[in-house]
C-alpha cells in the first residue's frame, strides 16, 4: 500500500519548486511568518504519532501532538473573518506561487508515506504477516471455545417465525364469525411447514388436523368449525377466513390485516378468471386465485418494503403461477356430509397454491369413503421427507413430476385471445410467478424482490430456450433494504470445494457428515463445527443450521476474505462552483442536507470526509483538526493537477466536524460573485481520483454544465432539430473514453463516483455518465435544476441527497454469481466492472442497485431437475466488517415448451429485454433496438401459436402468462429512452437508458408502466392496515385516457414523480376536502404537495400516497396536474395504451404484431 | 463443441499459411522476389500474433487475467497486426503480384472495417475492458483471434 499511495505525492513533492502553477492559501498566507512552520508541522507529527486506530494506516489521519501548536499561531495571525476576501483576492490571482512551503511540505509528506507505520500489502493473499490485518482479524474471530456468541441474538427470524403463527391462531377466533371451512385447508400447510423443527408452533397446526380429522371440534379455538357442514356456496363467506388462515398458517405476520378487505379483492379475481373457471367461481374456495394482495413477505425475512408492497409467496401462489390450478376443483359443491374426509377434500381446492404437492396428496386421497386415513396418510408421508433429509433432486422429481402430469391446463397456460380480451391488466398489483417447486424448496426459495429470474422454468437446453424465443436471465437487487436478515457469525463459511459455492438450502445432504453441492455435484465433507446447531442448540442436525434454512443469509467474513484490511468509510465531494452552477443554486440545498444528515452518514470513528470545488481551478479545502477555519487550496494547473498538500483534505468526520460545518455554512455564499464560467471537471476528478486511490470510498460529483476545460473536455453534440427525429438518434454512445478510463482506474482502488447532474442545457450525460457506470456508482439528473424557479426539482434533489446521504453503503465490493454446471453467464447489465466471466467488481454497492444477468444454456440439463443460481456479494460495510450476502434461487427444470411458456416472469422479461434494448441502441441504433423489441414480442407470441396453443383463432393468441408482454412493450417503445417522434432531449433519454440499466427490477417497472388509481372516491373497503394508517386500496386502472372522466381525480405512480390529474368537473368536495382550495378554477398551476386536511377523504388520499412513498427508497415528487394546465402533456404521455401522433395505440400494436405473425 | 472451437481458431493460422507458402513457391530474384521474402517473414510474425491472441482470450475466459491488462497487451498489437498485413498488401501492389494481392484484399478490407467499427477509444487497439467480458464478443474475438 505505502507504494502505490507515496508515489503521486512523491512526485509531485520532487516536482514542486519549479511548478508556477502552485498556489498554496493558507488563511494565514498573509502573515508569511508561522507558514512554513505548519507546513512542516504536518509532517514531523506524522512521522512519529502511530495510527490511532489499529485496524487503519492512513496515518495521516492521526490527530497529532505538534498540530496543537498551531492554532493559535493561525489564530494569532489571523483576523477574523477574513477568509472570505482573502479567497475572492486570491481567487483574482491563480498563478500566485508559494513554492517553498509547497516544497517543504510534500518533502514531508513523501517522508510520511514511505516511512509510516508498515502498511499491508494490497494485493497480498494472507493477511499473515501484516500487523493491521491480524488486529482485524482477531476482531472478526470468535474463539472456537464459544462458537456462536452473539449468534443467538443476531438470528432472529425463528423467533418471527413463532410469533407470527401464535398470533395466527389467536386471529383464528376473531374469524369465526365466518364460521365454515376453516378447518378444512389445515391439511396443507401442515404439510407444507413439516420440515419445520419440532417444537415449533407449527406442529400445532399438524395437531389441530389430525385432531379435526377424527371429529369435529378441534381445539376449542375454532368455535365455528362446527359450522362445515352447512358450508354455504356463496362465495364471499367462505373465502376470507381461508384465505386469513393462508396467510397465518403460512407464518407471515401480516395478520393484522383485516377481513373485510378480502372479499372485494376475491371478486376482483375471480372476475379476472373467466374463461376455465368459470366452474370454479361457484365453488367456496376459488383457489389459486386468493389473492392476498396486501400481504407480507414470504421470506424468513419479512423486510418493509415486502410487508408494504406485498410480494410474498402466498400472493404469489395465487396471482400466475398456480400451474395446476383450475383442475381440480369442481368437488366440494354439493357435498353436505360434514365427515373428516370431506373436510379433507376442501382442502383441494385450497392447495392449488401449493402445487407441487397437491397432486400426490390428490391420489392419496383418492377414495374417500375410508375415513380419517386419507387426510392423514399422505401428511404422514410427507412428513417424513425432510426428516430423511433426501437429496433435494431426488424429492423435487418425486413430487413435481406428478405435478406436472396431473395438471391438463395451468392457469398460467390458458390462452387469452388478446385482441379481444379489453382489459388484460389484473386490478390488483402483479406479483412475480412461483416457481413450480415442492413445498419445502417453495418456501426456502429466495424472496422475488432480491432475485428473479424471466423463466420459472428452466428450459432443458438451448434448443428448447431458442425455440422459445424467450429472452433467459436474471433481476438481481442484492444488496436491497432488509429489515430482518439472518447474519451469521462462525468461524468457517462451509463452500463447496471446487466450485467455493456456500452452503444453502438446496444442496442435499447424503448422509450427517456429508453434502453435495448443488451447483457443481461435489460431494463435500460437513465440517465438525457445522454439525452444532446454534439455534436450537443440538448436535448433529447440519440441515437445521441457519445457512440451510435460509436462502438470504448474511455472514461476517474471515480475514481470508480481505485483501487488506477493511477500508473505513470516506466521502469526499466534489462540487462545481462555475457562475452556471451558484446560479442554479444547488449548493444550498446540498449544504442544507449535508448538515442535516452529517452525523447520518454510514460509517465508524474512522469516517473520513473531504470537499473540493472547481471551475476553472480545483479549489482544496484543508479541514484538518486544530485549524480555526477551513483552508482553501487552490489549484490552477489543471493540465497536470497534483494534491496541494498530502493530509487534512480528507478529515476525521468527528475530529473535525466543526470545520466541516463552518465550510458547508459558507460555501453557499463563497462563490456569489464568481464570474468564471469554464468547468474544468475532468482533472477535478483526476484530482479526487488521487486524493481517494490510497482508502477507496465513495465520491459524489455535481455538475451543472458540460465540461470545457483540460482532460475531458466535451462539445456539444445535441442538435436540437433532432429531438423528435423518427429516424435516427445518435450521439447515445461515449464522446470519449476519458471518463470510463478514469472510472476503471477508480475502480481499481475501490473508488466509486456518483454523478449529480443539475444542468439546464445539455451537457452530455452519454459521455459523463461512464464515470458512474463503470466505477459501480449511481447517476442522479435534474434538468433545468434552479433552487428558486424549479422548486420541485429543489425539493427531489433534497429527498434524494437525504435518501443518498443516509442509505447504507457497502465498500470494496464484489458480487459474484454462479449457477448450476450447464449454464453459463452471458453478459451482464448495471453499473460495475466485469473482472472476470462471472465476477462484477463493485467499489460501492448500495441499496437501490439493480443488476441484470443473461444467461445462456451451454450443455443440456436433461440429468437435473433443479437448478440453482446464487449470488454473494462481498463486501465491507460502513461499520468496518466484512460481510458476505448470499442470495440462492433455485428453479425447475422442464422439457416441454408449454411449461417454459407457463413459467414466464413477465415483468423480469421486459427489464431484461429494455437492458438489452438499451446495449443495443448504443452499439447499434435506437431504431435497431425498437425492432428488436417488436420482435421479441412477434417471435414468442407465433412461437406459441405454431408450437402450444392448437387453437385455431383468428386473433392473437397469448399464454396467460404472457398476456401482457405486448402491453409492456408498447410501454416500453413508449418510454422515454426508446419513444421516436415525440421531442425527447438527448440527455433525457440518455437517463432513461441508465436507470433501465441500473434500477431494480420493482422500481423499473412502475417507470416502464405506471400505476394509474382513481383517488376521488376512495373508500375503506379493501383497506388495509399499516401501522396504525388506514390505507384504501384503489384498483389498478388501465393507462389510458378513455377511464379518465372529468368527473375524477387520478393518481399516476410513475416510480420516482406521481402526478394527480384533476378533470375538469371534479366534485368541488373533493377539490376543497383534500386540495384545501374552493373549486377546480382556484387550484394553482403548480401545486406540488397535498395539505393536512382534517377530513376523511383527505386522510384517506394522504394515507394512500403515503404508503406508496414508503414502499421506495427515493422519494418522488407529486405533480397536482389540472385538467387544462400545460403541464397534463406530462401525464398524458404515460398513458401508453393510447395513441399518439407517433405511436401505435394499445390496439393498433396488436395489430400490427398479428401482421407481422402471419407473414 | 470444444473440438469445433478448436477448427475456427485454427483458421486463421490457415490463411497465413497458405499465404506463406504461396509466397515462398513464387520467389525468384526480382523486386517481386523480395516482397516475398518480405512477407514470408512478415506472414510468421503474423502467425505469431494470431497465436497470442488465441492465448489470451482463453486466459482470459479461464479468469487468469484481468481484462484491463489483457486489453492493454493486445491493444498495440492489433494495429501492428493490421500495419504489418497492409505494409506487404502494398508490397504486392508495387510488385504487381496481382492473384497475391487479390488473395489478400478481403483480409484487409476486413481489417478496415473491423478498425474503423471499434469502441470509442484514445489509444489504438480494438479491445475496450468494459465489453471484452461480455459473452457475444468474447467469442467473436476469440473465433476472430485468427480468421
Amino acid at each position: 500500500m505505502s507504494a502505490p499511495s507515496g508515489s503521486p505525492h512523491a512526485t509531485a513533492g520532487a516536482r514542486t519548486p519549479p511548478r508556477p502553477g502552485v498556489a498554496v492559501a493558507p488563511a494565514a498566507l498573509a502573515s508569511s511568518g508561522p507558514a512554513p512552520a505548519r507546513q512542516n508541522g504536518p509532517a514531523q507529527s506524522q512521522m512519529q504519532v502511530p495510527s490511532g486506530h489499529g485496524l487503519h494506516h492512513q496515518n495521516y489521519v492521526a490527530p497529532s501532538g505538534p498540530y496543537s501548536l498551531e492554532p493559535g499561531k493561525l489564530a494569532s495571525s489571523l483576523p477574523d473573518g477574513q477568509c472570505n476576501d482573502y479567497y475572492s483576492g486570491l481567487y483574482t490571482l491563480p498563478a500566485q506561487k508559494v513554492a517553498t512551503p509547497g516544497a517543504a511540505s510534500h518533502t514531508g509528506a513523501q517522508q510520511v508515506y514511505c516511512g509510516g507505520p508498515p502498511a499491508p500489502p494490497l494485493l497480498g493473499t494472507l493477511p499473515g504477516p501484516v500487523p493491521g490485518a491480524t488486529v482485524a482479524a482477531s476482531h472478526m474471530h470468535t474463539s472456537a471455545s464459544q462458537p456462536y456468541p452473539s449468534f443467538v441474538n443476531y438470528y432472529s427470524s425463528p423467533t418471527i417465525y413463532t410469533a407470527s403463527s401464535s398470533a395466527a391462531s389467536q386471529g383464528f377466533p376473531a374469524t369465526c364469525h365466518y364460521g365454515v371451512s376453516a378447518v378444512s385447508n389445515a391439511v396443507h400447510p401442515s404439510v407444507s411447514y413439516s420440515s419445520l423443527p419440532p417444537g415449533d408452533p407449527y406442529t400445532q397446526v399438524f395437531t389441530s388436523q389430525s385432531a379435526l380429522a377424527t371429529g369435529p371440534g378441534r381445539k376449542g379455538s375454532f368455535p365455528g368449525q362446527n359450522a362445515a357442514p352447512s358450508r354455504p356456496s356463496a362465495l364471499a363467506a367462505p373465502l376470507p377466513p381461508q384465505h386469513l388462515q393462508q396467510q397465518s398458517l403460512a407464518g407471515y405476520s401480516a395478520l393484522s390485516w383485516s377481513v373485510p378487505g378480502l372479499p372485494p379483492t376475491q371478486d376482483k379475481l375471480i372476475r379476472n378468471h373467466s374463461g376455465p373457471l368459470a366452474s370454479a367461481s361457484s365453488s367456496p374456495a376459488n383457489p389459486g386465485v386468493d389473492s392476498s394482495s396486501t400481504t407480507s413477505s414470504a421470506s424468513p425475512v419479512p423486510n418493509s418494503y415486502d410487508v408494504l408492497e406485498g410480494g410474498g409467496y402466498p400472493d404469489m401462489h395465487s396471482s400466475s403461477a398456480s400451474s395446476p390450478a383450475p383442475d381440480p376443483v369442481p368437488e366440494p359443491q354439493p357435498v353436505p356430509t360434514p365427515t373428516a374426509p370431506q373436510s379433507a377434500k376442501v382442502a383441494k381446492p385450497f392447495g392449488h397454491s401449493y402445487p407441487a404437492l397437491q397432486p400426490g396428496y390428490q391420489n392419496a386421497a383418492a377414495p374417500p369413503t375410508s375415513g380419517v386415513q386419507p387426510g392423514a396418510v399422505p401428511y404422514a408421508a410427507f412428513q417424513q421427507y425432510p426428516q430423511q433429509y433426501p437429496g433435494v433432486n431426488q424429492l423435487s422429481s418425486s413430487l413435481g413430476g406428478l405435478s406436472l402430469q396431473s395438471s391438463p391446463q395451468p392457469e398460467s397456460l390458458r390462452p387469452v385471445n388478446l385482441t379481444q380480451e379489453k382489459d388484460v391488466l389484473p386490478p390488483t398489483p402483479i406479483w412475480a410467478p412461483v416457481p413450480n417447486l415442492n413445498l419445502d424448496l417453495k418456501k426456502l426459495n429466495c424472496s422475488p424482490d432480491s432475485f428473479r429470474c424471466t423463466l420459472t422454468n428452466i428450459p432443458q437446453t438451448q434448443a428448447l430456450l431458442n425455440k422459445a424465443k424467450l429472452p433467459l436471465g436474471l433481476l438481481l437487487h442484492p444488496f436491497r433494504d432488509l429489515t430482518q436478515l439472518p447474519v451469521i457469525t462462525s468461524n468457517i463459511i462451509v463452500r463447496c470445494r471446487s466450485c467455493r459455492t456456500y452452503i444453502n438450502p438446496f444442496v442435499s445432504f447424503i448422509d450427517q457428515r456429508r453434502w453435495k453441492c448443488n451447483l457443481c455435484y461435489r460431494v463435500n465433507d460437513v465440517p465438525e463445527e457445522f454439525m452444532y446447531n446454534p439455534l436450537t442448540r443440538s448436535y448433529g442436525e447440519p440441515h437445521k443450521r441457519p445457512e440451510v434454512q435460509n436462502s438470504t443469509v448474511e455472514f461476517i467474513a474471515s480475514s481470508d476474505y480481505m485483501l487488506r484490511p477493511p477500508q473505513a468509510a470516506v466521502y469526499l465531494f466534489v462540487l462545481d462552483v462555475s457562475h452556471n452552477a451558484v446560479e442554479a443554486g444547488y449548493l444550498t440545498v446540498l449544504c442544507q442536507s449535508l448538515l442535516e444528515n452529517l452525523d447520518k452518514l454510514p460509517g465508524d470513528s474512522r469516517t473520513r470526509i473531504g470537499f473540493m470545488t472547481f471551475d476553472s481551478t480545483i479549489h482544496f479545502y484543508n479541514l484538518q483538526e486544530g485549524l480555526s477555519q477551513p483552508q482553501m487550496l487552490i489549484v490552477s494547473d489543471i493540465d497536470d493537477v497534483f494534491l496541494p498538500t498530502p493530509d487534512g483534505l480528507l478529515v476525521n468526520l468527528y475530529e473535525s466536524k466543526e470545520l466541516i460545518k463552518v465550510l458547508l455554512n459558507a460555501l453557499p455564499s463563497m462563490f456569489t460573485n464568481t464570474r468564471e464560467t469554464h468547468s474544468a471537471l475532468g482533472p477535478a476528478l483526476q484530482a479526487a481520483f488521487k486524493l481517494m486511490s490510497p482508502t477507496g470510498g465513495r465520491v459524489s460529483v455535481f455538475q451543472t454544465q458540460l465540461p470545457s476545460l483540460g482532460a475531458g473536455l466535451l462539445q456539444s453534440r445535441e442538435d436540437p432539430n433532432q429531438r423528435s427525429s423518427t429516424k435516427v438518434v445518435q450521439h447515445l454512445g461515449p464522446a470519449t473514453d476519458f471518463y470510463k478510463k478514469l472510472a476503471l482506474d477508480c475502480s481499481g482502488q475501490q473508488t466509486a463516483m456518483d454523478l449529480f447532474l443539475l444542468s439546464s442545457q445539455y451537457s452530455d450525460l452519454a459521455s459523463l455518465a461512464c464515470m458512474s457506470k463503470y466505477s459501480a456508482g449511481c447517476i442522479y439528473y435534474y434538468p433545468s435544476f434552479h433552487c428558486t424557479h424549479n422548486p420541485s426539482q429543489a425539493e427531489k434533489l433534497q429527498k434524494d441527497l437525504k435518501r443518498y446521504l443516509t442509505r447504507k453503503i457497502g465498500f470494496e465490493a464484489v458480487m459474484r454469481i454462479r449457477c448450476t454446471k450447464g449454464l453459463s453467464m452471458h453478459t451482464f447489465h448495471g453499473n460495475f466492472f466485469v473482472r472476470s466471466t462471472d465476477l462484477l467488481s463493485l467499489a460501492n454497492i448500495n441499496p437501490d442497485a439493480g443488476f441484470a444477468v443473461q444467461l445462456s444454456i451451454e450443455e443440456s440439463l436433461t440429468d437435473t431437475s433443479l437448478v440453482c443460481f446464487q449470488t454473494a456479494l462481498l463486501y465491507t460495510s460502513s461499520k468496518g466488517e466484512r460481510r458476505i450476502r448470499v442470495h440462492t434461487l433455485c428453479l425447475p427444470v422442464v422439457s416441454s415448451l408449454a411449461e417454459v411458456y407457463a413459467g414466464v416472469d413477465v415483468q423480469a422479461a421486459i427489464c431484461l429485454l429494455a437492458n438489452m434494448a438499451v446495449d443495443r441502441s448504443v452499439s447499434s441504433s435506437l431504431s435497431d433496438a425498437r425492432d428488436a423489441l417488436v420482435n421479441a414480442v412477434v417471435d414468442s407470441l407465433s412461437a406459441y401459436g405454431s408450437a402450444v396453443s392448437n387453437f385455431q383463432h383468428s386473433g392473437l393468441i397469448a399464454p396467460a402468462s404472457l398476456k401482457l408482454f405486448p402491453l409492456y412493450v408498447l410501454a416500453l417503445l413508449k418510454q422515454k429512452a426508446f419513444r421516436t417522434g415525440t421531442s425527447t432531449r438527448l440527455d433525457d433519454r440518455v437517463y432513461a437508458m441508465c436507470q433501465i440499466k441500473s434500477q431494480p427490477l420493482v422500481h423499473l417497472m412502475k417507470m416502464i408502466h405506471p400505476n394509474l388509481y382513481r383517488i376521488d372516491r376512495l373508500t375503506d373497503e379493501g383497506a388495509i392496515h399499516v401501522s396504525d394508517r388506514v390505507v384504501p386500496q384503489p384498483p389498478l386502472q388501465k393507462l389510458s385516457a378513455e377511464r379518465l372522466t372529468r368527473e375524477g381525480a387520478f393518481l399516476m405512480d410513475c416510480g420516482s414523480v406521481f402526478y394527480i390529474w384533476i378533470g375538469k368537473s371534479c366534485d368541488n368536495n373533493f377539490i376543497e376536502d383534500v386540495l384545501g382550495y374552493p373549486n377546480f378554477a382556484s387550484i394553482p398551476q403548480k401545486m406540488t404537495y397535498l395539505p393536512d386536511l382534517d377530513t376523511l377523504s383527505s386522510e384517506r388520499t394522504r394515507s394512500f400516497v403515503a404508503w406508496l412513498r414508503d414502499s421506495r427508497p427515493l422519494s418522488p415528487v407529486l405533480h397536482v396536474v389540472k385538467d387544462e394546465s400545460p403541464a397534463k402533456a406530462e401525464f398524458f404521455q404515460h398513458l401508453v395504451e393510447d395513441r399518439t401522433e407517433a405511436a401505435f395505440s394499445y390496439y393498433e400494436f396488436l395489430v400490427h404484431v398479428q401482421r407481422h405473425i402471419c407473414k | 463443441m470444444d473440438r469445433t472451437r478448436q477448427k475456427k481458431k485454427k483458421k486463421k493460422i490457415y490463411i497465413y499459411i497458405y499465404i506463406y507458402i504461396y509466397i515462398y513457391h513464387t520467389k525468384a530474384f526480382t523486386f517481386a522476389a523480395f516482397c516475398s521474402m518480405q512477407a514470408l517473414l512478415l506472414t510468421a510474425a503474423l502467425i505469431f500474433f494470431a497465436i497470442w491472441h488465441i492465448l489470451a482470450f482463453d486466459e482470459l475466459k479461464t479468469d487468469y487475467k484481468n481484462p484491463i491488462d489483457q486489453c492493454n497487451t493486445l491493444n498495440p498489437l492489433v494495429l501492428s497486426e493490421y500495419l504489418i498485413h497492409a505494409f506487404f498488401c502494398t508490397m504486392f501492389l508495387y510488385a504487381a503480384k496481382w492473384l497475391t494481392l487479390g488473395l489478400n484484399m478481403p483480409l484487409l478490407a476486413y481489417h478496415i472495417w473491423r478498425y474503423i467499427s471499434r469502441p470509442v477509444m484514445s489509444g489504438p487497439g480494438l479491445y475496450d475492458p468494459t465489453t471484452i467480458m461480455n459473452a457475444d464478443i468474447l467469442a467473436y474475438c476469440q473465433k476472430e483471434g485468427c480468421s
